[in-house]
């Protein structure tokens, strides 16, 4: 395989515009006329298919949810980043580009980085003329919050619900393309397999999760926009819906995978309170803006958090990074909260929690201020604890919650496939090895409204199409290897639901591939993973009704792929022998137990490419150039 | 610190095997129910139990387990989301359940959200509302800069407090004539707050209101069960603002 990121020559602030003007367009009479299939509604999804419906093309839009307005985006809380210097605080396109580039540790392309700083500032245009109510000042202007590990106050928001706004923005636009007859609503129905004719991607094959019907769709170019892995842990801060199954289906077509290992730790979420839990809530960040993060000083002290006094509580955060206190960015924050709980220092029941405190912010800004500012992250809070974050701190815990690794693209987002474009947290491409607060839907809405437009255009333009029918063998040998999963997972009869086997293999997952890892935890991953697959394969039990709604077979087929995905997670984690961002190996850290890069040796990208079942994945490498940023040690003390 | 303590329950849940089969309530016992857990963990557990049993499991949408997706919708007790006020299904915990408890759990309950199975419903209609109007007609990349439009703090605030709708249906569901009008006007309230929603306002109320009523939904008599069953609190007064604005787009 051989890869091409395309970035375009020149000056890294002038690539884009340049790149804008030397791409083909397609003539608006002629758009119609192609056919673009859209996989999932979230910020990347709904933009795009807004977007290209907007400009005349045929839209075809699928989500597994009952509608586009529930894809998991809209539980994004804390806010997006603009480069928009609102705040007068020396923030700049160049200041954005390089705080992303810096706080991914340096394993970004810095041009895919740059792109996204300067579409940054459209974006908030663009969603204030949605109506999106972001939040004012008095005097009617937007307001700006400084966010998890940066020094500006670029962060726009609408209250703990930025997510929602902006998702809610991108699906009324949706929803007046399918007014207009340009976009096609197809809910309910989940991605099983790419379709690739002639090389090129042509369509989609989709199980209709209402009736169990398998459906083709065939188009011109695919879309995929469905989101991260996270749930490969099991418990994360993801939908329960989430699952990597369309992007895992494409790498087996030949898509590759970038950076696998790279997953997010968010800092803030509320601890695990038993075996039965589903999933784990995420409490926004920005609560450590007024939150200060401390544990008492000594070993297993059970004592109440208003019977520790002052002089025995450690702020470690505060204490080990002066200037960025209680905002270091979201993996220091993580593995320090690991750090003093495996010292035996942890909170709660568990020991696996480490208190947010706001009783300082509520004495000197008054609890109506601090209620006006997150009322309802408090209120989250005691709904699921039972406890008064008002009166008494907050217990939490990192947990997953974000994936930068996803499928490889180039600088004009598509894949290794011709044709199938990735967009949002679903491709690898702007956040390298860890992602900055804010700058997820910032990401999303980038690709699906500025830039997939132009490099769609171009791939358009620049290729030719051959007329295919959805009956054609390429489309009916992929529904029969759908079907032929499904039956055979419906055959198995075994003794263990899918709900156990995902349970195990996020245990191994977060045990050993989670947010510190090292050599002899991988190794042990890569022995146990297959053989929970060989096991899942003999042994699960599935309710036999594949003709109707039937979530524990959509669950099946998903926690399947996951089986796979873990492993080549932890393979990738394995071969990349130093610690970035939110890849931590444990062998490879400074003496203050920091990251440490080598940048000698994996200043690259890793693009694994599928070799067929039961074979070893072949390991492709993009070198990362850096042309404009200087390498260094990340320093947040 | 909250403790942790175990129930024994009581559950009739509605089991109905698709859109035109007959439905019916059947009996579950479930014992050493942790305190802690959430409402849909609890029929979690019910449904590793059923299934371990060689029975279909209850099927019942979900997604974000945050309150914010809006996919979750039991009616619990009879009250859409359960008791507890400004609570959607999925953040509604155990701990606010006795010993010994009787749940009853059923889906929405309207004629314009068909039941697909068991507690699944059909909730398109919503979306083929907001299609109808429910967003402001701007092209990508010709937006002017977004501190172009001064927006008074509290004119956000309350376009916010109407946004804040996740589109659960709880108000269709709780409403005794199955009005959506509680959705509706949290949408046109929004943008009639809003400079950016002024060019298309008459437009944007007839059309969605019409559409409302096509999709046969009931007309709205004040009864405000929709307000006291909104997970988001989305006040009744919103409506008040929808009628203003009807009456303002019909006679003008």
């Amino acid at each position: 395989m051989k890869l091409d990121s395309k970035i375009p020559d020149g000056p890294l602030a002038e690539k884009w515009d340049k790149h804008k003007f030397d791409m083909k367009l397609v003539n608006p009479a002629n758009r119609r006329k192609y056919t673009i299939l859209v996989v999932g509604t979230g910020l990347a999804g709904g933009s795009a298919a807004a977007t290209l419906g907007e400009l005349g093309y045929n839209v075809k839009s699928f989500c597994i949810q009952d509608s586009p307005r529930r894809a998991h985006s809209i539980a994004a809380q804390g806010g997006i980043n603009a480069a928009k210097n609102y705040s007068n605080d020396g923030d700049s396109v160049w200041r954005l580009f390089y705080d992303t580039i810096k706080g991914g540790d340096y394993r970004a392309r810095e041009a895919n980085v740059h792109r996204l700083a300067e579409l940054s500032v459209n974006i908030i245009d663009q969603c204030v003329a949605q109506g999106v109510p972001f939040a004012r000042e008095y005097g009617g202007q937007l307001d700006n919050r400084s966010f998890g590990g940066a020094q500006v106050s670029r962060t726009f928001y609408a209250r703990g619900q930025t997510g929602q706004q902006l998702l809610l923005g991108a699906y009324g636009s949706m929803m007046r393309q399918v007014d207009e007859g340009r976009v096609m609503m197809y809910a309910r129905r989940e991605m099983l397999d790419l379709v690739v004719v002639d090389g090129k991607a042509r369509g989609i094959i989709v199980r209709n999760l209402i009736n169990g019907k398998i459906e083709s769709y065939s188009g011109d170019a695919v879309l995929l926009c469905t989101g991260g892995y996270g749930n490969v842990f099991y418990l994360s801060t993801n939908a329960k819906n989430s699952n990597a199954t369309a992007a895992w289906r494409c790498y087996k077509k030949g898509a590759a995978f970038g950076n696998p290992c790279y997953t997010q730790i968010h800092p803030t979420c509320i601890p695990q309170s038993g075996d039965y839990q589903g999933k784990l809530t995420l409490m926004s960040e920005s609560l450590r803006n007024d939150g200060r993060v401390w544990v008492p000083k000594n070993k297993g002290d059970k004592r109440a958090p208003d019977q520790i006094p002052e002089v025995e509580r450690d702020y470690y955060l505060e204490r080990k990074y002066p200037s960025f206190g209680n905002l270091v960015p979201r993996d220091v924050a993580s593995r320090n909260a690991k750090a003093v709980c495996d010292e035996g220092r942890g909170v709660g029941e568990t020991g696996l929690a480490v208190y947010l405190d706001f009783s300082d912010s509520i004495q000197r800004l008054g609890e109506a201020d601090i209620k006006e500012k997150y009322g309802n992250l408090f209120d989250m809070y005691e709904r699921i604890t039972g406890d008064n974050p008002y009166q008494t701190p907050m217990r939490i815990y990192p947990a997953v919650h974000y994936t930068m690794g996803g499928l490889w693209v180039d600088y004009n987002l598509m894949s290794t496939i011709p044709g199938l474009f990735v967009l949002g947290e679903a491709n690898f491409s702007d956040h390298g090895a860890n992602r900055l607060g804010a700058s997820a839907l910032m990401q999303g809405l980038a690709d699906g409204y500025f830039v997939i437009p132009y490099t769609l255009a171009d791939y358009l333009a620049t290729n030719t199409f051959s007329k295919i029918t959805e009956d054609q063998k390429e489309f009916t040998a992929a529904t029969q290897e759908a079907k032929s999963q499904i039956t055979k997972l419906l055959s198995i009869n075994g003794k263990k639901t899918v709900t156990e086997f995902h349970r195990e293999l996020g245990k191994i997952m977060w045990d050993h591939v989670g947010m510190a890892r090292n050599e002899k935890g991988l190794k042990y991953a890569l022995k146990e993973i297959p053989k929970l697959r060989d096991e899942f394969w003999q042994n699960v039990m599935i309710p036999r009704d594949g003709d109707s709604l039937n979530k524990n077979l959509e669950f099946a087929g998903r926690v399947a792929d996951f089986l796979e995905l873990g492993e080549l997670m932890a393979r990738d984690a394995l071969l990349r022998n130093e610690s970035c961002g939110g890849h931590f190996r444990e062998e490879f850290q400074t003496p203050e137990g920091e990251a440490k890069r080598d940048d000698k040796k994996f200043t690259y990208v890793a693009a694994w490419e599928y070799a067929g079942k039961d074979k070893k994945p072949i390991l492709n490498k993009e070198p990362l150039k850096f042309e404009n940023v200087h390498l260094s040690q990340r320093s947040y003390k | 610190m909250d403790t942790n303590s175990k129930l024994t329950l009581n559950l009739k849940v509605w089991r109905q095997k698709n859109g035109s089969a007959k439905g019916k309530l059947a009996d579950y016992k479930l014992t050493d129910v942790s305190t802690h857990m959430s409402f849909l963990e609890m029929l979690d557990v019910l449904n590793e139990q059923l299934i371990k049993q060689g029975e279909d499991p209850v099927e019942f949408d979900n997604d974000c387990r945050e309150g914010i997706c809006g996919m979750c919708s039991l009616v619990i007790n009879g009250v859409a989301h359960g008791q507890e006020s400004s609570t959607a299904t999925c953040q509604l915990h155990m701990r606010k359940f006795n010993d010994g408890d009787t749940i009853t759990i059923e889906p929405w309950r309207s004629k314009a959200f068909p039941v697909i199975k068991d507690l699944v419903v059909d909730r398109t209609a919503f979306d083929q509302i907001i299609s109808a109007g429910g967003y402001t007609s701007c092209r990508v990349g010709s937006a002017a800069d977004a501190n172009s439009l001064l927006i008074p703090k509290d004119m956000a605030e309350k376009a916010m407090d109407a946004a804040a709708c996740i589109g659960c249906g709880a108000c269709v569901a709780a409403c005794p004539n199955g009005s959506a009008s509680l959705f509706v006007a949290a949408k046109i309230a929004q943008f009639s707050y809003l400079p950016q929603g002024k060019a298309e306002r008459k437009k944007r109320v007839l059309n969605m209101v019409g559409k409302m009523d096509d999709l046969g939904f009931g007309d709205c008599s004040n009864h405000g069960e929709c307000e006291a069953a909104c997970p988001k609190e989305i006040s009744i007064t919103h409506i008040a603002i929808m009628r203003k604005e009807y009456v303002k787009a019909a006679f003008s």
